[in-house]
């Protein structure tokens, strides 16, 4: 370990030059980003407030550990941590020093204490802010530092003690009367135990890692059965990602919303709660769209959980920020579910609606300052929400993690009130490694209806390419009548799309404006494929431009159209119907605006070929299209047919990732509907199903490593 | 001869178009007694275009393929062809051919001139039902080659059909170097009419002559779109670039039948001479597209890459992209570890105008790339090593790959642009008794020869003699970048400190990677023009294009050069 750490501290000990270039060359773009893109306090710092602290290390990664704006303001120097692999990422290149804790894998890394605790005495930093995940709510880091000297940027070590501990919290919150979940249970040995607790408490219950947040580790079980399996994979998954396999067992309340009340606590006993944060939307209990303020709590009901809030929190003695999280149900009763020792990732929209600089006001408590707001001054001005996108495949179980390389990356930043964090850049690597988050949207707005047009603007004009992103869905949540409405609970997904997310459905209307768009940028594709610069050599003979013919594949659907041309409109006839589009038809941007009828579209068209083949972007989905003329269409139907592989033979990863078990060997029978192998990856276990029943006939190594569309398994 | 022949059915032709043309503008309508003998040229006309007939394009659309003429459609700008020689029939009168209903006009190819995004080619598209192969190919489909192979039996002394389309692809091909315009072959022969005889010999010879004499003058692509057998192969195989069609195309010098009754080897046509085969294993193809329609628009783009002659600069389209752009993904794409791979593709993606990259031979010999790209809109000739590719080393396919693509850019006026990531030449005795040094001499001498513009990028590793073989400075490279990560060195840090010091426990490694795994010992001897920031590439090499398009380069006279083959 401290060959590792005298590597990065003194360059790169293969190639100096490499790691001081390297550096030299880092773009100032997506610094730029990140500083321009908060625009939302309103807090103003105290110039007289002595500078607190020198050196901060920020022991995380992603866009958190870029997130040291607050830093940058204040002059406070900051160190990043990275690994072998993240050497170049955006975070270390925004710090001032930069340390290696290691390889890639995150328990040997940003995990590894001991390293961590290495670079702090190497960089001499005088605090640690933990970010969230990690080690941000590892009591045993927190104790670590407080015997070194350096100021843990958060709660004592007390606080996440207590918090971390699902049992000891949900104890300490029923005697600061705070509403529980019923049915609450202890630590759990074995699945034979799992299943008598179950019983006891009554079907459904919910199984999680008691040190995990969040969703990871959690399931929902039904029966005996399933309890079993829950256990299994529950415990296996605290494991791995905690190193704690201890067990949570607790009735689940069928249907809730998950709505958190933002607290925050100084060390002069003084705690405030800063509104609420919903958070119904979820896939597999993880965040997917959260908004500030909810619009199901009424000021009482507000006022109520805000103020429990900050009972539990002065029970624990709490200081710093925190999150206090409740399931409410649809009678608006609300349950404490857990404390959140740490600043949350959805952080941001409570900032833009209270005017709070969270990071800053974190600082201050940690260096003993106390709170500068009275509960009375805590706003609710207008209204935030956050889209949080993942690399993954919505298409897949509401997302399935994706890896690639960022080919193309452009924040959306041209869109007024919108903010991205992100820990990324154009060039960046997605790796199996670590959370696919690639960054936190969030717009604000005066009212919900303006915010949510907002989004709507930028998710259309956020630029990923490389990695399969999940702004379809993102979009599609935010533009459905039923989340409109505010009518959404933790099941949202499930409930509305119950055979999985499968897109946009077009209305007639936007089809139409499909077709025109698309039909309109292949012409514009031809119109340009014979403009030769300087060249005496081509026909003089203009071609006729009025009325091609064209015929368009979209989806199983064949659509003749008729387009002419007038300088930058072209007039496309689809079903009788004559649609005008306008465009400045720029075949190099990434984004393209256009005007049909006078209604503005932002598109993207993400591939196109010489064949005709043509995908675009048009409301957050992908459509892939094919153009051909009227004479190639018609002929295609003599085209051969190419036989497609017969997929339900073999079985392949749906993702990048390592097979961790594997429960047949070859020659094995296997029925429909068995469990093959368990592949995890991004902290996730997968159970891999036979698609048929057959004969096992080969599989991968346990322990090997998958890519997506690999083939784990033939029967 | 066959030139007083082919000027008469060219006057005939002419004249016959002229009152075709008359008859359908309607312009002499009234003179009924006249009307039989002017419906002649007019039904002759259609017969042609109907190409041998409907049930005839019945059965190769049911092949999954498209006539002669509706390719020819597809391939040129609507209304822009102009056919020659419509009217020619063969006139064999052996073996049952003579019969009236055996006899088609444009028969056997279809011939023309037109233009593709508005720029001239010269084109000929065979027609595939020859008549002997008629009868029998709904009986077997693999009977082609044996048909080819028995060529030398037939009669030599009927007047040759086979010949006088033979002169048409003379003609055309004639014409194109007169006026200096790329012919297009679209290749789909049953082979020769076995009833034609040595003529046909005589008569493919005549065509491979004229390949060679265009060979550097105009460029010509062959477009595999059924079965090519047996001589007819060599037609392509001389041309500048050959594609084909999956499942549907084959090229081999003797089929199934006869490999199997020489050699015992059971193959089928698809494995012997299929898309797959040519494209991957023997590298005979460039690139395979999924059928006619897309081969023929794939075709269309490739086309607007080249210019039309030798005469002729890379042509310039215009561009959307901004030639200033920065390319901030580049300062990452290369992996700190110097034992890591990346995909070079990436990288010329990334630095090409709108990510469009054409590549040439994308399954052959992969750990050299080449294709067409453009910088700020004019064509532009790409070469790189591949590093996720056994590392991008040299070998003998890669070299042979990369040579024939320098010299086909360099005849043609086109700028190169060469990646390097190259850890040297492969070693091993499959490389060396094949003759490594021998094919690796082409690709060193195609760069030393070639006279274009050439740009050098070196990302990473140039090592050894690859370093000197990929457009080094040393080789006449006009401007020779290096990137921060690259290291100009004999050989890898390992290799070289186990070579020095023999084994000896050293730590001499990390001071060899401190002296040279860098571009800094390259870029004090002048062996690289500058160190740029990767970001900055692309905005660097637009720049000196513009700065070398007026470059004037010429080697000694000389007859020709004499390429070590």
């Amino acid at each position: 370990m401290a060959a590792s750490l005298r590597q990065v501290v003194a360059g790169s000990w293969r190639q100096p030059q490499r790691y001081l270039l390297a550096l030299q060359c880092a773009t100032h773009h997506t610094r730029w980003c990140l500083i321009t893109s908060r625009t939302f306090y309103t807090a103003e710092y105290d110039p007289n407030e002595k500078v607190t602290f020198e050196k901060l290390l920020i022991a995380n990664r992603g866009e958190i550990a870029s997130d040291d704006k607050t830093c940058k303001k204040r002059a406070i120097k900051t160190v990043a941590l990275c690994t072998d692999l993240s050497a170049g990422a955006v975070h270390v290149k925004m710090a001032d020093e930069a340390v290696c804790v290691g390889p890639a894998p995150t328990s040997k890394s940003y995990l590894n204490m001991d390293a961590i605790m290495e670079a702090i005495k190497k960089t001499r930093a005088q605090a640690v802010h933990p970010g969230y995940g990690f080690l941000s709510e590892n009591k045993e880091f927190a104790r670590r530092l407080a015997s070194e000297g350096v100021t843990f940027i958060g709660p004592d070590t007390h606080a996440i003690q207590a918090m971390g501990d699902k049992i000891e919290s949900k104890l300490l919150a029923k005697n600061a009367k705070v509403n529980t979940i019923p049915g609450f249970d202890g630590v759990v040995k074995d699945a034979d135990e799992a299943v008598r607790i179950a019983r006891e408490i009554g079907y459904p219950v919910m199984i999680k890692a008691s040190a995990g947040g969040g969703g990871k580790g959690m399931r929902i079980a039904w029966n005996d059965e399933e309890t079993r399996e829950g256990f299994r994979f529950s415990s296996q998954e605290a494991a791995s990602s905690f190193g704690d396999d201890r067990l949570l067992i607790e009735k689940f309340i069928d249907n809730p919303r998950h709505i958190e009340i933002q607290v925050l606590a100084d060390k002069h006993d003084n705690a405030l709660w800063l509104n609420e944060r919903e958070c119904s939307i979820q896939r597999r209990n993880q965040k997917v769209v959260e908004e500030a303020p909810s619009t199901f709590l009424d000021p009482e009901t507000r006022r109520a959980m805000g103020e429990q809030a900050v009972a539990l929190a002065k029970a624990v003695k709490y200081s710093s920020a925190g999150t206090v999280e409740f399931l409410v149900d649809t009678k608006k009763s609300f349950y404490f579910l857990e404390m959140n020792t740490r600043l949350q990732v959805e952080h941001p929209i409570t900032e833009c609606i209270t005017g709070l600089d969270l990071v800053q006001e974190m600082i201050r408590v940690a260096k003993g300052y106390p709170l500068r707001h009275k509960q009375a001054d805590i706003p609710i001005n207008g209204w935030a929400v956050e889209c949080r996108v993942y690399a993954e495949d919505p298409y897949k179980s509401f997302g399935l993690p994706s890896i690639g390389r960022l080919s193309q990356y452009q924040e959306p930043l041209h869109v007024p009130n919108v903010r991205v964090d992100s820990g990324i850049q154009e060039g960046s690597d997605i790796s199996i490694y670590y959370d696919p988050m690639i960054s936190k949207l969030i717009t604000y707005g005066s009212d919900r209806a303006e915010a949510l047009q907002r989004m709507e603007e930028a998710l259309d004009n956020y630029v990923i390419r490389g990695v399969t992103h999940n702004i379809a869905l993102l979009r599609e949540v935010i533009i459905h009548p039923r989340f409109v409405q505010g009518d959404v609970s933790t099941k949202f997904l499930p409930d509305v799309y119950p055979d999985g997310f499968k897109g946009h459905k077009l209305t007639d209307l936007e089809k139409r404006e499909l077709l025109a768009i698309a039909t309109s940028l292949y012409m514009a594709e031809q119109l340009r494929s014979q403009q030769f610069l300087g060249s005496p050599r081509i026909s003089l003979a203009k071609l006729d431009l009025n009325n091609w013919e064209l015929s368009i594949q979209l989806g199983d659907g064949t659509y003749p159209v008729t387009v002419s041309n007038n300088g930058s409109t072209f007039s496309v006839e689809v079903d009788g119907m004559k649609l005008n589009v306008t465009s400045e038809w720029n075949l190099a941007s990434p984004l393209l605006s256009v005007t049909i009828d006078g209604t503005q579209r932002t598109i993207q068209c993400l591939s196109r070929d010489a064949a005709g083949n043509i995908s675009i972007q048009f409301l957050g989905t992908v459509y892939k299209l094919r153009i051909l003329t009227k004479l190639a269409a018609e002929l295609s139907k003599y085209m051969p047919e190419k036989a497609v592989e017969d997929t339900t033979s073999i079985l392949r990863s749906p993702m990048p990732g390592v097979v961790v078990a594997v429960s047949v060997k070859p020659a094995d029978l296997v029925s429909e509907g068995q469990e093959v192998c368990v592949i995890e990856a991004m902290k996730m276990q997968n159970s891999m199903i036979a698609a048929k029943t057959g004969k096992a006939t080969s599989k991968n190594l346990r322990g090997s490593w998958q890519h997506a569309g690999n083939p784990s398994c033939n029967l | 001869g066959t030139g007083p022949r082919s000027l008469a059915r060219l006057a005939r032709a002419v004249s016959g178009g002229v009152a075709g043309l008359a008859r359908a503008a309607g312009w002499e309508r009234g003179r009924v007694s006249d009307s039989a003998a002017r419906l002649v040229p007019q039904e002759k006309r259609r017969a042609a275009l109907l190409g041998g007939g409907q049930a005839r394009i019945d059965s190769q659309h049911k092949r999954g393929k498209l006539t002669a003429r509706e390719r020819i459609l597809l391939l040129l700008d609507p209304d822009s062809f102009v056919e020659y020689d419509m009217f020619v029939e063969h006139r064999c009168a052996d073996f049952g051919m003579e019969s009236d209903q055996n006899k088609y006009p444009g028969d056997s190819v279809v011939t023309g001139q037109g233009r593709i995004n508005g720029r001239l080619a010269y084109v000929f598209s065979q027609v595939f039902f020859c008549f002997v192969l008629v009868g029998q190919m709904h009986n077997s489909k693999f009977n082609l080659p044996r048909v080819m192979f028995s060529l030398s039996w037939a009669g030599s002394d009927c007047s040759s059909c086979l010949i006088s389309s033979l002169c048409l692809y003379l003609q055309i091909m004639d014409q194109a170097v007169m006026v200096g315009a790329p012919v297009i072959g679209l290749n789909d022969s049953g082979g020769a009419r076995i009833q034609e005889g040595v003529e046909s010999l005589a008569g493919y010879a005549d065509i491979f002559l004229r390949n060679v004499l265009c060979s550097g003058v105009v460029p010509q692509i062959s477009l595999i779109m059924g079965p090519c057998a047996g001589g007819a192969v060599y037609s392509p195989a001389l041309t500048d670039f050959t594609f084909m069609v999956k499942d549907t195309s084959y090229l081999f010098i003797t089929g199934p039948d006869v490999v199997k009754s020489v050699t015992n080897e059971d193959v089928t046509q698809e494995q012997l001479g299929g898309a797959k085969t040519h494209t991957a294993v023997s590298g005979v193809a460039h690139r395979a597209f999924e059928n006619d329609i897309d081969a023929l628009l794939n075709l269309r783009e490739f086309f607007n890459y080249l210019p039309l002659s030798n005469r002729d600069p890379a042509p310039v389209r215009k561009c959307h992209d901004p030639s200033n752009r920065l390319v901030p993904e580049l300062d990452t794409v290369v992996p700190m570890e110097s034992t890591k791979a990346y995909d070079m593709v990436d990288i010329v993606h990334s630095i090409v105008d709108e990510r469009e990259f054409f590549e040439i031979m994308p399954s052959y010999a992969r750990n050299m790339i080449v294709g067409f790209a453009r910088m700020n809109g004019r064509t532009v000739g790409i070469l790189g090593n591949q590093p996720k590719v056994a590392s991008g080393c040299l070998d003998i396919n890669s070299s042979v790959k990369g040579a024939r693509f320098v010299r086909f850019c360099d005849a043609f006026n086109i700028p190169l642009i060469t990646f390097v990531d190259v850890p040297g030449f492969l070693p091993g005795t499959a490389q060396e008794y094949g003759g490594i040094i021998r094919h690796g001499a082409k690709l060193l001498f195609a760069f030393a020869e070639a006279t274009v513009p050439k740009i050098t990028i070196i990302t990473r590793k140039a090592y050894g003699g690859a370093y000197d073989v990929m457009s080094s400075k040393h080789l006449r490279g006009d401007v020779n970048y290096a990137w921060p990560t690259a290291e100009v060195a004999v050989m890898g840090a390992k290799g070289a400190v186990q070579i020095i010091f023999r084994g000896k426990e050293t730590d001499a490694e990390a001071e060899y990677v401190n002296k040279f795994a860098n571009p800094f010992p390259a870029a004090v001897r002048g062996f690289v023009d500058d160190i740029i920031e990767p970001s900055t590439t692309r905005i660097r090499i637009c720049r000196d294009l513009e700065v070398l398009a007026s470059k004037m380069q010429s080697n000694p006279w000389k007859k020709h050069a004499n390429i070590p083959l």
